[in-house]
């Protein structure tokens, strides 16, 4: 039997209908059309569909969406900031640590979890954080790197806002 | 047809963003899956409980009573035979009298929904007569066991090679003492993060089909013959694909399903497997059980390699015929060898079946010979960097076996990462290590890998690649072309080479990619042939586009034609740079002369190798050579072994984009640490898959990998398109037994199996103090080859 819940996602406002057994991913993907949270393993182990809820990086294939009812969920599609990529987004592209590209959305919310947190992460900082993100194709290396351009363009921006202010 | 190589470039050469790098970080980029059609069906696969049995009967009639069970299909449906190989047509869509392995497709169901679906597959009813499985490579010679195919001729062999080049016997008699050893590889996968995923529109007795695959070529072919309909019936669309290392080079069980479900049912039709089904489909990297015999003189001169390679190829032929040449071939490269001897034996097992995974084959044997040179070095006592530079081969070679070398760095490759990893230091200071319970080792490896299989797999005349380019009014370039971008980067390859010789920006270039109904053929991404096909043909394309352009334009500015020069959007003369006119009205002009302004190129590679039987295999027109030193940490009282990093260098003729050729290194040598350290396809002793999941097959994640330098060497072939030769596949190879070489030089151990695990450390740590720590004197241990060429000359 299918409830009709309202999902928040980056900030607009989804009413669906889902069974109980519906995960978040489907929901997601299905329902409200967000088809950037990947599926890699359906079963928590990969990372590609890692989504915010309520600021916190969880795995949407083992999530159920009805669960998310109330929450603020974030998907890869929220992560730009006001119709700009968001400064990890520019630096992924800088870098070239997308190859295929299936798990990027993965990283890109737990990355804008980190930075939401600790703009400053030191290398093992980044390497902890991402931990739980299975990429098969950069061996990881440019991501490392894309994740200190971000910081820096980030520093960049919070020098040119105080200048400004 | 190659072009005089410039030396000044505009965009070549350069640190550029991929062109399709946002639409990744925003999550908008379509792979096959995102992709929803109106009235879609989902599709689900009934798969075989039993290793081996003879299917007596199905019953579906359940399954097509449920509500929402729009079409079942069983294996009688389609009944023709496919194969990626011409040579091995040995698969239908659906097992039809007998199952092969745990996991065999048996009846697919076409549904509302996914629940739906799966219940439907619960309720066919299958009745099995269960076999004697073949489940190892020494099974595989056992004329007692039922044969997997009817047709091969001894037990379950499905393939032999026997070449020899020169006397090799003679070659072991010249020399001061011959090695003989035994190594074996464990079977590992390729864990694209994207599952396979395809959709099937039937409409109007026309097929479009969009797939996560490398090879929209081969399954188009596939699909026409399974299906008996013409090909120019069928459109073949790949969307983004979420990487494939090889795993998804071929036609694939859920391709043909969902095309015959929609033929059904009227409607599209969709599959997705689950990551438990990707083990399945697998095609990876074959088990091999390999015995190297090398000749060598006491200064290092190698006299004659005699190489036996054992494959478990699982229950279907796949690139197996491939495969079992690759695993011996490639060892004429990269060292000089006078005398090569080679047989191979591949086996049918009902497990899944092998493939090619990254390094195609030759990862195998590339870790004998790498470890075994090691070996080489230490019995000398000399430095297994001065062993490889001793023998390593000069540009301009033809090896043992008509392999045409041009270009080649693999001594800069050697001399590069020496010098970058402080190896002379390193290597002596590990060595003598004592006492301690953490150990530090560093090692060495060479290898060489194809820049693209010299002949296709479907023998004919025609290009591997093609492109097409047209110009629109408003100075947009649009490239045409079949190839498949799994994430290497060949798109953004294609709008590098076609924005360079038309010196226009990245940005005015449009990649329209893989659609067999709009783009030219490409035969795949598979065999690291994209940017050298792909690219030349870009380049025979653009140039005669500029052949129009710069007519135009030499009227126009009242300057001769081979004093025009292009770039930043501008056509210009060289000797007078005040005389120049834009790109789009060179472009508008040429179109009011000419017609439209459209060119096509194709590449097709020179006519290499050899004449004997199985001279197919292994001619490139080009070789990539890579070496890798790994440093390591070693606890010998928890056997983990931890890379601490790795120095990959990499010969890739000319890098168009360091960016892209790093990342293609860095993948590869990750991959590598993956394959050394933990990955093994494992099985129960009934077939069954050990480990079916990403938790459980165990990939590295980024706590796990290495610092890698990447060192781009550029020898600049004479026939790639602006020197480049392959970056995909080769800089995988040396890493394994680099790893291998450092855990000798860290604990004076041998690891002659994969993966190296703890457990097999701690072991051979035990049987070392047993045997009274008389390192490199102790017997090799037995892998079990041995006792399988015994057991093969009695019968």
């Amino acid at each position: 039997m299918k409830s009709l819940i309202t999902l928040k996602v980056n900030g607009d406002l989804f009413e669906i209908a889902v069974a109980p057994n519906r995960t978040l991913l489907e929901a997601l993907r299905y329902e409200c059309h967000l088809t950037g949270s990947k599926q890699g393993c359906d079963m928590g182990d990969c990372g590609a569909c890692t989504v915010l809820i309520d600021g916190v990086p969880i795995q949407a294939c083992i999530t159920l969406a009805m669960d998310c009812v109330g929450k603020e969920i974030i998907t890869v599609e929220g992560i730009a900031r006001h119709n700009e990529p968001h400064p990890v987004q520019i630096a992924w592209n800088n870098q070239g640590a997308s190859q295929c590209g299936y798990c990027t959305p993965g990283f890109m919310v737990v990355a804008k979890w980190l930075f939401d947190r600790n703009p400053d992460p030191t290398e093992e900082e980044i390497k902890t954080a991402l931990s739980g993100n299975i990429c098969r194709c950069t061996g990881y290396t440019k991501i490392i790197s894309a994740m200190k351009e971000a910081i820096e363009l980030m520093k960049d921006e919070q020098t040119a806002i105080s200048h400004k202010g | 047809m190659i072009k005089p190589q410039k030396e000044k470039f505009s965009i070549i050469g350069n640190r550029l963003p991929k062109i399709e790098g946002f639409e990744k970080a925003n999550g908008s980029a379509l792979f096959t899956d995102d992709l929803v059609l109106p009235n879609m069906l989902i599709g689900k696969i009934l798969r075989s409980p039993h290793p081996h049995a003879l299917i007596k009967k199905i019953d579906t009639s359940k399954a097509e009573a449920l509500p929402g069970v729009k079409a079942v299909m069983v294996g009688s449906e389609l009944t023709e035979m496919y194969g990626v190989l011409p040579a091995s047509q040995d698969e239908t869509v659906l097992a039809i009298d007998k199952v092969r392995y745990i996991g065999d497709e048996v009846a697919a169901v076409a549904a509302i929904d996914e629940e739906t679906a799966e219940r439907a597959c619960e309720l066919i009813v299958v009745e099995y007569e269960v076999l004697k499985p073949c489940l190892t490579i020494e099974d595989g010679f056992r004329e007692d066991i039922p044969k997997i195919h009817e047709h091969t001729k001894l037990a379950n062999v499905m393939k032999e090679v026997h070449q020899e080049f020169g006397n090799v016997e003679e070659g072991f008699a010249e020399a001061d003492f011959v090695m003989e050893n035994e190594y074996f590889f464990e079977g590992n996968t390729h864990v694209p993060l994207e599952p396979h995923c395809a959709i099937g529109q039937w409409t109007n007795n026309r097929l479009t089909i969009w797939s996560s695959t490398q090879t929209p070529h081969y399954l188009h072919v596939a699909l026409a013959k399974v299906l008996k309909m013409p090909r120019s019936h069928i459109r073949v669309i790949k969307p983004h694909i979420g990487a494939g290392y090889g795993g998804k080079s071929e036609p694939f069980a859920l391709e043909f399903c969902a095309a015959w479900l929609s033929k059904k049912t009227g409607r599209p039709v969709k599959f997705l497997y689950s990551r438990e089904e990707v083990f399945y489909a697998h095609r990876g990297r074959q088990p091999m059980k390999m015995i190297l015999k090398t000749g060598v003189k006491n200064d290092g001169t190698l006299t004659g390699i005699h190489m036996r390679t054992f494959l478990d190829g699982g229950s279907f032929g796949s690139y197996g015929l491939v495969t079992t040449y690759y695993s011996g071939v490639f060892l004429t490269l990269p060292y000089k060898v006078k005398r090569f001897k080679f047989d191979a034996y591949r086996i049918y097992t009902n497990k899944p079946a092998g493939g090619p995974k990254r390094g195609h084959g030759a990862v195998q044997p590339r870790f004998a010979m790498e470890c075994q040179m090691d070996k080489i070095a230490e019995k000398l006592g000399i430095d297994p960097i001065e062993l490889r530079l001793k023998n390593a081969i000069e540009p301009n070679t033809m090896t043992v076996n008509s392999f045409r070398v041009t270009s080649c760095g693999i001594k800069d490759c050697l001399e590069n990462t020496r010098k970058r990893s402080g190896w002379e230091m390193k290597f002596r200071e590990f060595k003598n290590q004592s006492g301690k319970i953490i150990r530090k080792g560093i090692g060495v490896a060479a290898s060489t890998y194809i820049s693209g299989a010299g002949k296709s797999i479907i023998w004919n005349d025609m290009p591997h690649s093609g492109v097409q380019i047209k110009i629109d009014r408003g100075g947009g370039v649009t490239v045409f072309c079949g190839a498949s971008d799994i994430g290497q980067g060949s798109d953004s390859m294609l709008a590098y080479v076609a924005a360079e010789v038309l010196g226009v920006e990245v940005t005015d270039v449009h990649v329209c990619q893989t659609d067999t109904h709009l783009t030219p053929v490409d035969l795949g991404s598979y065999s690291s042939r994209v940017t050298f096909m792909a690219g030349n043909a870009c380049i025979q394309a653009a140039e005669l586009i500029k052949t129009q352009l710069f007519e135009m334009a030499s009227k126009k500015l009242g300057v001769k034609k081979d004093d025009l020069d292009c770039g930043r959007r501008l056509i210009f003369s060289k000797s007078d740079p005040s005389k120049f006119m834009d790109f789009v009205e060179a472009a508008n002009m040429a179109e009011s002369t000419f017609g439209t302004i459209g060119a096509t190129g194709s590449y097709k590679p020179p006519k290499i190798g050899g004449t004997y039987k199985g001279s197919g295999a292994g001619p490139s027109p080009s070789y990539s050579f890579s070496t890798h030193i790994a440093e390591i940490t070693l606890d010998v009282e928890t056997g983990k072994v931890t890379v601490d990093k790795i120095w990959s260098a990499h010969d890739c003729g000319r890098a168009l984009n360091p960016l892209i050729v790093e990342g293609q290194i860095e993948g590869s040598v990750y991959m590598g640490v993956g394959e050394a350290l933990f990955e093994e396809h494992i099985f129960h002793k009934n077939g069954l898959h050990r480990n079916p999941s990403i938790l459980e097959y165990k990939i590295p994640t980024i706590l796990d990998t290495p610092e890698i330098e990447s060192i781009i060497v550029e020898s600049i072939d004479p026939e790639g398109p602006f020197g480049a030769k392959e970056a995909g596949e080769g800089p995988l190879h040396a890493a394994i037994p680099a790893i291998a070489n450092a855990i000798f030089n860290a604990i004076g151990v041998r690891l002659d199996s994969t993966p190296f695990t703890p457990e097999k450390i701690l072991k051979l740590l035990d049987e070392k103090t047993e045997a009274g720590d008389n390192n490199g004197k102790k017997k090799t241990r037995d892998i079990g080859a041995k006792k399988l060429v015994k057991s093969l000359e009695t019968t």
